[in-house]
């Protein structure tokens, strides 16, 4: 139906305001949110028909309790969105970052491991620090995570070691070494709850109001601390001379070391940040309330696996993976209110496993889409040129479309020099 | 007379723009047709008309005298048609021959059986001269090997119509005349070739028929007996050109760089050659030195290890008589080394950062483009505006186009653009024209020899003997990793020169 639309407007290119009505929408239509969005909503149809064959009764009423559970309680389950969001936007950044520099960190899990263990042993057994505990719980929770990375980070650089295998080791390293520290150091061990002692009040990061706001619910500072965190690296990457050298090297680590960038130091330092970012995510959560323990489990921590679904919805973009991890907490708190309906804990899961695994087809869905639009766009303006209203404008979004080569990428080489070609001609 | 392939009235549209604007193109059987136009003319817009893989609005394309629908190079390849394109097509961590058979490979039992095709690959490379090793892995043999695997891969598919999307732009002038007595043969042998170029001598010497496209239209075609080289260029630039770069007398100053000494081993395994053996040489202020040579004699190593992009196993570098041997190429490039790589799209650009981006690839970290380490954006605009006013860089949507998606010629003025504007003392230029047409090649000349003028020093690496003898002050021959001469362009032969080239002939003494 909209993409109907988008052809009439073309081919009507007669009419100026439609012509600019076009273009608004095809770049709507083009950019990644939409993707994001084509996925989501393929991930919660799929999610429906799952829901009709556990339990045909209740699927509907179901169906729309995932899609909006999240405001059922009002603001309470509001803020326990943001709760949930905290960790994962953290994660989210550390995968999203590296892969904006050309690495995947798919070590997020042992990096938030570390994290929380370390935010976890401050809490636990400094409790002299009094109020600065749970800010000194989350800088030690930050150079854990990094030092986490940093290993992968100099294999990969200085003995190109690909780093998802290092940091998938990486990973296991972190959760043992973490169950057999907590198990056997008694100061952090409960032997009761087979988890991590509980950590001090005064490692517990404030609530700075938002308690007030979103009353009942364990939303805290870590959620403004996370957002603050997303912006801030959403500068680095794209204003600074940092950002512009690490993907700058993520792009073309040959182009990056003729410009004289050091690109072994830029590839260890974008993982160490990335590590720090997972780490950081671990101390948020962990030090986020009294309630919340490291269990002594033989099992990788799923907010790291989630920030790589995360990071690919928001498509690598830090404020992207700000928005993605909030959808994935929101379906995650309309998962949890689905018990109401007599579905087992186990079919939510798989739900909320389906809607993320088709969120992360959006980048498919992007270059489908793309390779639609530019297709229409062909024909369409193909129909207006040979009636001869190729005006000045349609001209200048026509080289602009030729250049974003998305044709060329689809149709192989020649393809692509033939494109370059027409764009020669152009200007 | 039988025509093997028509494309009668062809219209190829791009959104906004005409690429091919009713365009025909008659090929004789048995004979060599040559395409000519410059960059954006729509010669590979018309080739991929022809290859399938667009479909044109109007025009029908016969083979033969039958009317066909090609729809992809499958279609293409089924009627006798193949094509060397002029990025390569090849798979870099695949063998020559496992190149060569890709795609119709012998399959027994699921296994890919390779003798027969070994047999036929030493037998057609014996019989054309193209001489290619079957085992050796695409990424290290060299350009002119590369290509040489191209045009055997559409032997080996026992193509007819042969097209050769600008097939000399990476060779020496002996491998040139090697091909055109390849092209030659083919001829003989039956096959159609069309030959895609904007360099007017090989049309000369080599085609029969030549068609001329000139920004998307048809603009004629000429039996090349009776044209001449002015007519044609004018028929395809619409003006008329200037062939030899017009300068003054070098009057070279202070030396800018002195290299002594220099070597460069082979690192791969079990290698132990010199790719660069002892050289040593000067290159003054205002003055342009090239480094001639047919491609594979350890130039590309000499500048990997002049500029840093590889370390370098003995001998000395001075810049601005300070010794760089050890310090790192950002170092250089602060210190008065401007580079024009080989490879443009390995080395010279991000393709997926912004033109303008790009631009200060070299200076963003210069406090006029960053303050605190935060990025200066409007002055970055405004320095890209600039450049590309004043290179007259073209592209989609100005200092915002992705590299990626600008032609190759205007890559090349945007790399040029971003290392002259540096005012460098010492610019290093490799195979700056390679690829481009007249009149991009001019004006790439021409900022050459105003650097010069400006009081830069040039060391130009070459494997074009027109522009090594237009262009240059002094000329270096390299031959396996040695200088075996040193010659002055206005005394020296083009047949001479080509006798250092091939290693016949050393330092000014006649051994043959």
């Amino acid at each position: 139906m909209k993409t109907d639309k988008n052809t009439k407007s073309v081919t009507d290119a007669q009419n100026q305001k439609t012509c600019f009505f076009s273009r608004w929408f095809t770049k709507i239509l083009s950019s990644g949110f939409t993707a994001s969005l084509f996925a989501i909503i393929l991930g919660l149809l799929t999610g429906l028909i799952i829901l009709l064959v556990a339990n045909p009764g209740q699927a509907v009423s179901g169906f729309f309790m995932i899609m909006f559970g999240a405001w059922s309680e009002g603001l309470k389950s509001i803020g326990m969105t943001f709760y949930y969001a905290t960790p994962i936007i953290c994660t989210g950044l550390a995968v999203g970052f590296a892969f904006k520099t050309g690495l995947f960190n798919i070590g997020a899990t042992g990096q938030f491991t570390m994290g929380a263990f370390a935010a976890v042993i401050v809490g636990t057994s400094c409790s002299f620090l009094g109020s600065a505990q749970w800010i000194v719980g989350l800088l030690a929770a930050v150079v854990a995570g990094a030092l986490w990375a940093l290993l992968p980070g100099l294999l990969k650089a200085f003995l190109n070691v690909h780093e998802v295998i290092s940091s998938i080791m990486m990973n296991y390293i972190g959760m043992y070494l973490v169950n057999y520290t907590v198990s056997n150091v008694p100061i952090l061990y409960n032997q009761l709850t087979n988890s991590s002692a509980q950590i001090s009040d005064t490692a517990v990061i404030p609530k700075f109001g938002m308690d007030k706001i979103f009353a009942g619910s364990a939303v805290n500072a870590g959620f403004i601390i996370a957002v603050l965190v997303a912006i801030l690296m959403h500068v680095i990457l794209n204003k600074t001379t940092f950002g512009f050298e690490l993907r700058a090297v993520g792009f073309n680590r040959n182009a990056s070391k003729y410009a004289g960038i050091n690109e072994k130091k830029s590839i260890t330092l974008s993982m160490t940040i990335a590590g720090a970012l997972a780490g950081l995510g671990g101390g948020l959560l962990f030090l986020g309330s009294l309630g919340k323990h490291i269990e002594v489990v033989d099992v990788l921590a799923s907010e790291g696996f989630d920030g790589i679904s995360v990071a690919l919805l928001g498509l690598s973009t830090p404020l992207g993976i700000l928005f993605a991890a909030l959808f994935i907490a929101y379906i995650k708190q309309g998962g949890f209110y689905l018990q109401l309906y007599e579905f087992s804990k186990e079919i939510i899961d798989i739900i909320i496993a389906v809607i993320i695994y088709f969120s992360a087809f959006s980048l498919f869905v992007r270059g489908a889409i793309k390779r639609y639009l530019s297709y229409k766009k062909e024909k369409a303006e193909a129909a207006a040129g040979s009636m001869g209203v190729s005006g000045s404008t349609s001209n200048s979004i026509g080289a602009g479309k030729a250049g974003n080569g998305s044709t060329g990428n689809s149709i192989a080489g020649a393809g692509k020099a033939g494109n370059d070609e027409s764009k020669g001609g152009s200007v | 007379m039988d025509y093997i392939i028509e494309m009668l009235g062809i219209t190829k549209e791009f959104p906004g723009i005409i690429a091919n604007d009713d365009i025909t193109l008659q090929v004789k059987k048995g004979e060599i047709h040559a395409l000519l136009g410059e960059n954006g003319a729509g010669k590979s817009t018309l080739m991929s008309v022809l290859f399938g893989l667009y479909q044109p609005e109007k025009g029908i394309i016969k083979v033969k005298g039958k009317e066909v629908a090609i729809n992809g190079p499958t279609d293409a390849n089924a009627l006798g048609i193949g094509m060397v394109h002029q990025h390569f097509k090849l798979v870099h961590n695949f063998t020559v021959l496992q190149n060569i058979i890709l795609g119709v490979e012998e399959v027994k039992h699921g296994v890919v059986k390779t003798e027969a095709a070994r047999k036929k690959i030493v037998e057609l490379s014996q019989k054309y001269k193209l001489f290619v090793e079957p085992d050796a892995l695409i990424s290290d043999i060299t350009v002119g090997m590369q290509q040489r695997v191209e045009i055997l891969k559409m032997l080996y598919r026992d193509n007819e119509i042969l097209i050769l999307d600008e097939p000399t732009a990476v060779l020496t002038p002996q491998e040139i005349d090697e091909l055109m007595n390849i092209m030659r043969d083919l001829v003989k042998e039956g096959k159609s070739i069309l030959f895609i170029t904007h360099k007017l001598n090989e049309i000369k010497a080599v085609a029969d028929r030549c068609s001329v496209l000139r920004r998307g239209k048809y603009i004629g075609t000429v039996d090349v007996e009776d044209a001449d080289k002015e007519v044609m260029s004018e028929m395809m630039v619409g003006r008329k050109v200037n062939f030899t770069v017009a300068k003054e007398d070098a009057k070279p100053k202070e030396t800018v760089l002195e290299v002594k000494n220099l070597i460069v081993e082979s690192k791969r395994e079990g290698h132990t050659k010199r790719l660069v053996n002892d050289v040593s040489f000067s290159v003054h202020k205002g003055e342009i030195v090239s480094i001639a040579g047919i491609d594979g004699n350890g130039q590309s190593e000499l500048v990997q290890a002049l500029t840093g992009l590889s370390s370098l196993s003995g001998g000395q570098i001075f810049i601005n008589k300070e010794e760089v041997t050890k310090k790192n190429i950002r170092y250089k490039n602060t210190h008065g080394l401007s580079h024009i790589p080989e490879d443009r799209h390995k080395f010279g650009l991000v393709l997926d950062y912004t033109l303008e981006d790009n631009l200060v690839l070299q200076e963003y970290f210069e406090p006029e483009f960053q303050k605190h380490g935060i990025l200066q954006r409007e002055k970055i605009t405004k320095h890209a505006d600039e450049l590309i006013e004043e290179y007259d860089i073209r592209s989609g949507q100005g200092s915002v186009t992705p590299a990626r998606s600008m032609s190759g010629g205007n890559q090349q003025k945007a790399i040029i653009a971003r290392e002259l504007s540096r005012r460098p003392d010492l610019l290093i230029a490799v195979q700056p024209t390679r690829g481009l047409d007249v009149g991009a090649i001019e004006f790439i000349h021409k900022q050459l020899v105003k650097g010069r003028d400006e009081g830069c020093g040039v060391l130009l690496v070459s494997f074009e003997l027109d522009e090594v003898m237009n262009v240059s002050d002094r000329i270096l021959v390299m031959y396996e990793g040695e200088i075996v001469g040193e010659l002055d362009p206005k005394v020296v032969e083009i047949k001479e020169l080509g006798l250092y080239m091939a290693g016949s002939k050393r330092g000014g003494h006649h051994e043959d």
